[in-house]
Formats: C-alpha cells, sequence, structure tokens
C-alpha cells in the first residue's frame, strides 16, 4: 500500500509539520515502507488472539489521591516564550 | 412553527467533572478558582520526561457511576490519544478511552412531566481528561490568547447517552437525573456554573414515521439546562427550516452563545475530526478487581429514586415532595436533619422547599451555604407545629435566623412572639374586645344572617391588636364565633 501526495499534506497540516517540496517524495517512500509492514503484519491469520492494548505483561499501578505538587509557575514561566499576568500567551486562537 | 410532520432525535453526550482532589495523572490539586496556572505541574503542562499516573479515586468514582446506572464495570480498560492541536491541551493529544472504556452499557430511567417514565441508555461512559482554558478577552496585546492551564488534567467521565430523547424536555430530565445521581453518590460537586457538568447536544430530525436516522448536528459545552434547552429547541427549528426549503443538514460541530442567543458552527476545516487514535503507550491496561467493585456497590450511596421512596414511606411525603427534595442530595440531607428536629416531616418539607429555597435561589446561594441551618429550620418549624407561633410570626423568626439572630426560641424569646393559645386568656381578651365595641356588637347583631361573616374581620382586627399580634387566630376564630352566637 502506498501513500498519495495529498495524503502527506493532510498528515503534515494534522501533525502541524511541514514537509518542504525537496522531501515529500523521500517522506512518501518511508511511509508507504512502514505501511507495508502493516501489510505484512496484517496478513498474519489472528483468529482466536486477544487484542492487546499494551506490549508489556503488567497492569497499571494507581496513584492515592493525594495533592504533593506544589507551585512552580515562576520556574514554567520562565522559560515560556510569553507569559502575561500568569497566563501563557499564545497566537489568538478563537473557535 | 408547526413541525408536525416531523420528529426529532437527540442524543447527549455529558462531561462530569469527578470530585477528586488531584488531577487524573498528576499530583497537583483540582480545586476550583486559583490564581492562573498555579495548580499546573510539570505533567500537567506535558514537560518532557514527565509520565502519567493514574488516580486511583477517579477509576473507583468512575466504577462507582457504572454501578449507579448498572452498567457493565471495564474490568479491564485502556486508554487512547486523541490527537488535535490547541493552545489549551499542551500534550497535542488528549488522553482518553475509547476501544475498552471502564463503563458499558447501562441505563437511566427518566419521569417525565405527564407522569409517565423512559428509559433512557447509556452507550458507555469513559474516563479522560479535561483540558485547560483559553481566554480571548483582557488586557492582552491585539492578536493574543491567554491560556490558563489549572484546568488541564481535571478527571472526567464522559457520559455518552443513545439517541433516545426525542424532545428538549427529555433531554433536560435526563440532563437533571444524571445531575442528581453523579451528586447523591458523591462522585461530582454537579457545580454548573463552575463547569462540573458540561452538555453535547446531538440533535437530527426526520419525517414522522421514518427508521432511518437524519444527519446530526452536535452542539458543544452547554453548561446550563435553559441554554440546553434553547440550543435543541433553535437547532431542531433550523434543521425542519432548511430540509423544508430544499437544502440538507451538514454533519457539524455547533456553539450556542446563551447570552446572545446565537448559534454557530465551529469548526469548517474537515479534517479536525481526524483524530488518529492510538493506544497511550505510556498508560498500562486498568484492571478492577471483583473485590474493588463489590466494595465499592456495598459503600454506594443511596440513589436518587430509592431515596425519593424512602421519603414517601419513612416521611410520608407526597410524590411531588419526595421527587423535589429526594433528587437533591444537599437539599435531601438537609430536609433530614431539619425534619428530625421538627418531628413535622411535611411541614419541614413546605419550608424547605418554600421560604428557605426561595430565599436561597434569590441570594444565588446553595443549601449548604444557608445562613439558617437545618438545625435552625427544624428548631423554627417545631414551634409552628406546637402552636407556640404563628404562619406570620414564623416569617419573622425566619427572617431573625437568616440575619444570624440565632435559633428560633432565641429569637422568639428575645422578640416576644409568643403565641398565646391558652383558651382562658384568648376569651378574656375577646370578650374585653366585644365590650369596647359596643356599636360593631350591635350592627352584627342586626346584621342579615348570610352576610354576617364579612363582619367578622372587623373583630379580628381588633383582638389581634389588643393581643399585640400574638393570638392563635385559628382559636379565636372559633371563640368570637361562639361568643357572638350567645349574644344573638
Amino acid at each position: 500500500m502506498s501513500i498519495e501526495r495529498q495524503e502527506i499534506e493532510k498528515l503534515a497540516t494534522l501533525s502541524r509539520i511541514a514537509i518542504g517540496e525537496d522531501t515529500i517524495t523521500e517522506v512518501s517512500q518511508r511511509l508507504s515502507s512502514v505501511l507495508e509492514l502493516v501489510d505484512q503484519l496484517q496478513a498474519v491469520n489472528t483468529d482466536g488472539v486477544e487484542a492487546m492494548s499494551h506490549p508489556m505483561k503488567a497492569t497499571q499501578r494507581l496513584r492515592e489521591d493525594e495533592v504533593s505538587e506544589i507551585n512552580q509557575r515562576e520556574a514554567f514561566q520562565a522559560i515560556a516564550p510569553d507569559t502575561e499576568e500568569g497566563l501563557f500567551l499564545v497566537p489568538k486562537v478563537i473557535e | 412553527m408547526s413541525h408536525s410532520g416531523w420528529e426529532t432525535v437527540i442524543g447527549l453526550e455529558v462531561h462530569v467533572q469527578l470530585a477528586t482532589k488531584t488531577k487524573i495523572f498528576s499530583a497537583a490539586s483540582t480545586s476550583f478558582g486559583a490564581e492562573a496556572n498555579t495548580q499546573a505541574c510539570a505533567i500537567d503542562l506535558a514537560m518532557p520526561g514527565t509520565l502519567p499516573v493514574l488516580n486511583k479515586q477517579a477509576v473507583h468514582y468512575a466504577v462507582m457511576f457504572g454501578l449507579a446506572i448498572d452498567a457493565e464495570i471495564g474490568k479491564e480498560s485502556a486508554f487512547e490519544r486523541k490527537n488535535y492541536f490547541y493552545p489549551d491541551s499542551p500534550k497535542g493529544y488528549q488522553t482518553t478511552q475509547l476501544e475498552k472504556p471502564i463503563v458499558g452499557r447501562g441505563n437511566v430511567e427518566i419521569k417525565l412531566a405527564d407522569g409517565s417514565t423512559k428509559n433512557v441508555r447509556i452507550h458507555h461512559a469513559h474516563l479522560e481528561e479535561d483540558a485547560g482554558k483559553s481566554l480571548h478577552e483582557g488586557g492582552f496585546r491585539h492578536g493574543v490568547s491567554g491560556i490558563d492551564l489549572n484546568r488541564a488534567g481535571t478527571p472526567l467521565i464522559e457520559i455518552v447517552s443513545e439517541p433516545d430523547m426525542s424532545n428538549a424536555e427529555e433531554a433536560i430530565v435526563f440532563a437533571k437525573k444524571l445531575h442528581s445521581i453523579v451528586t447523591s453518590i458523591g462522585i461530582c460537586d454537579g457545580e454548573m456554573s463552575q463547569g462540573s457538568m458540561r452538555f453535547d447536544v446531538n440533535v437530527s430530525v426526520r419525517p414522522k414515521g421514518s427508521t432511518e436516522l437524519g444527519t446530526r448536528t452536535e452542539t458543544k459545552n452547554l453548561n446550563s439546562y435553559k441554554f440546553m434547552e434553547e440550543a435543541i429547541v433553535k437547532e431542531v427549528e433550523r434543521q425542519i427550516d432548511l430540509i423544508e426549503d430544499g437544502g440538507t443538514v451538514k454533519q457539524e460541530t455547533r456553539l450556542y452563545n446563551g447570552d446572545t442567543k446565537i448559534a454557530r458552527p465551529m469548526r469548517s476545516k474537515e479534517e479536525a475530526n481526524d483524530y488518529r487514535y492510538f493506544p497511550c503507550p505510556d498508560l498500562l491496561p486498568v484492571i478492577v478487581s471483583d473485590e474493588t467493585i463489590e466494595e465499592l456497590r456495598r459503600n454506594l450511596p443511596e440513589l436518587p429514586d430509592a431515596r425519593q421512596a424512602r421519603f414517601i414511606e419513612q416521611y410520608g411525603l407526597s410524590d411531588y415532595d419526595a421527587a423535589v427534595i429526594g433528587s437533591d442530595a444537599p437539599m435531601a440531607a438537609y430536609f433530614e436533619i431539619a425534619a428530625e428536629k421538627s418531628s413535622n416531616a411535611k411541614l419541614t418539607a413546605n419550608w424547605t422547599m418554600g421560604e428557605l429555597a426561595a430565599r436561597l435561589n434569590s441570594q444565588d446561594l446553595n443549601i449548604g451555604k444557608s445562613p439558617v441551618s437545618a438545625e435552625q429550620l427544624g428548631g423554627l418549624v417545631a414551634r409552628i407545629a406546637d402552636n407556640s407561633i404563628s404562619g406570620k410570626m414564623a416569617k419573622e423568626v425566619f427572617e431573625g435566623m437568616w440575619a444570624g439572630e440565632g435559633s428560633a426560641d432565641d429569637i422568639i424569646e428575645a422578640r416576644g412572639l409568643k403565641q398565646v393559645s391558652d383558651t382562658g386568656a384568648l376569651e378574656k381578651i375577646v370578650v374585653e374586645v366585644l365590650t369596647a365595641n359596643q356599636a360593631m356588637v350591635d350592627d352584627y347583631i342586626n346584621t342579615d344572617e348570610a352576610k354576617r361573616k364579612k363582619k367578622l374581620g372587623g373583630f379580628m382586627g381588633k383582638i389581634m391588636q389588643a393581643s399585640k399580634g400574638q393570638a392563635n387566630p385559628q382559636q379565636v376564630n372559633q371563640i368570637l364565633a361562639q361568643k357572638l352566637n350567645e349574644l344573638l
């Protein structure tokens, strides 16, 4: 299964990744080879095999509901591009 | 608006913030109203190298909801990543559940205004995290938005109903029933104004009798019953008008602004709905043991339906009173304490739903913040029930308690409000008033029998005045009628 140019462009938009004209062919080839691998996997008969949501034979550990985090806003905002009155500032987004 | 040829199909997705102390994947506080970004830790901010650790209480609350609606519990559930970019979600995805939700199929029975009941099927309910908040209005420079991530990572369950409702009333009753359930079992504080419960409404229309579903739209993020009702009514109108004018309904996400009453489509980019879900590699499968489920079942607080039935049985309340009080967990708890203290449940119910609820409403207070405690209200009702004070005095005492003047007995004492119910004392007052107003008595005697009743008010006024308003009006009525009869 190969991947069309259009799909690459859509994925790039969804992922917020810029893919230049000069690399689009290469990306397309690479992703196609990933999909070929998936095709191979899908060809295997999995009748009677239970789907798994994680490869490790372990289950999620749960945490007690106790607050232990302290306010570190100053430290986090010191490395943010832009802040004001405790808020992170971003280019305007309105839905 | 005669749209008789059409029927409406409604399904709800309800986001319920769980009343945990900490976030679903971090140990940062979830308390409401903190200064911006002071409760957003490295995990909530998606700092590199952080890993989520699931909150046990959030899992338990979700299971409790499942038990409350008699649903299948997902003994093994798993988390997925729902990918999208928006600044209030720092990770670039929302951690949620898709394939294996923690709560499976269940049922919620709703009772409609005409007394009939209807079953609304729950498709499933899953655990997920809330997003932060974007602030578009503020003192920021032109072209920027402010982001507060305190809410990011607050645990939610999203409850997804089947499209089993057929008008706004049913949707509202269903929403209120869910509110009643989650607050009764204590998994959500139910504060709608703080966004603790938010509703997405899926609406479609189809010709009456058709079995095929029409194209639906989803109106997102409604946080009051009123807005929900308005949004549904408007959307149904819009879809029917559109189709009758020869158009077709487009599947889209819409927003409804309750202040401006304007609804509009939200996203135009169709790829926005391409979330590319995949299993979250940072979280292992979540196992809930049978022992845990049974323990949670044993300790599940009383459900609203059971409580309403008990109120009818135990306190002799009417169906209506039991429904109003019994569906509201904090009001029910308040009522039970007050009724215990007053020993008169019916009268306590009247005062709880009447004077108290009206006053709380007018000052926008919830019953937990009532200046008049349940014990105080019970104390007041006890004095009305034993005839110590009249209904009118009771209102005055209530005012006093609201203003913080103490218990009913303190106020009755301090203001000398004691109602006189002693027959001998009342007879004395009545006779005194009659003697002092001979002209009125003569007039009464000379009046036609049929019209005499109207004259009684004048005597009552004078007697109440003479007793400084303390005479028991029912008794005075009796004594007065008796004394006047003797003069005829």
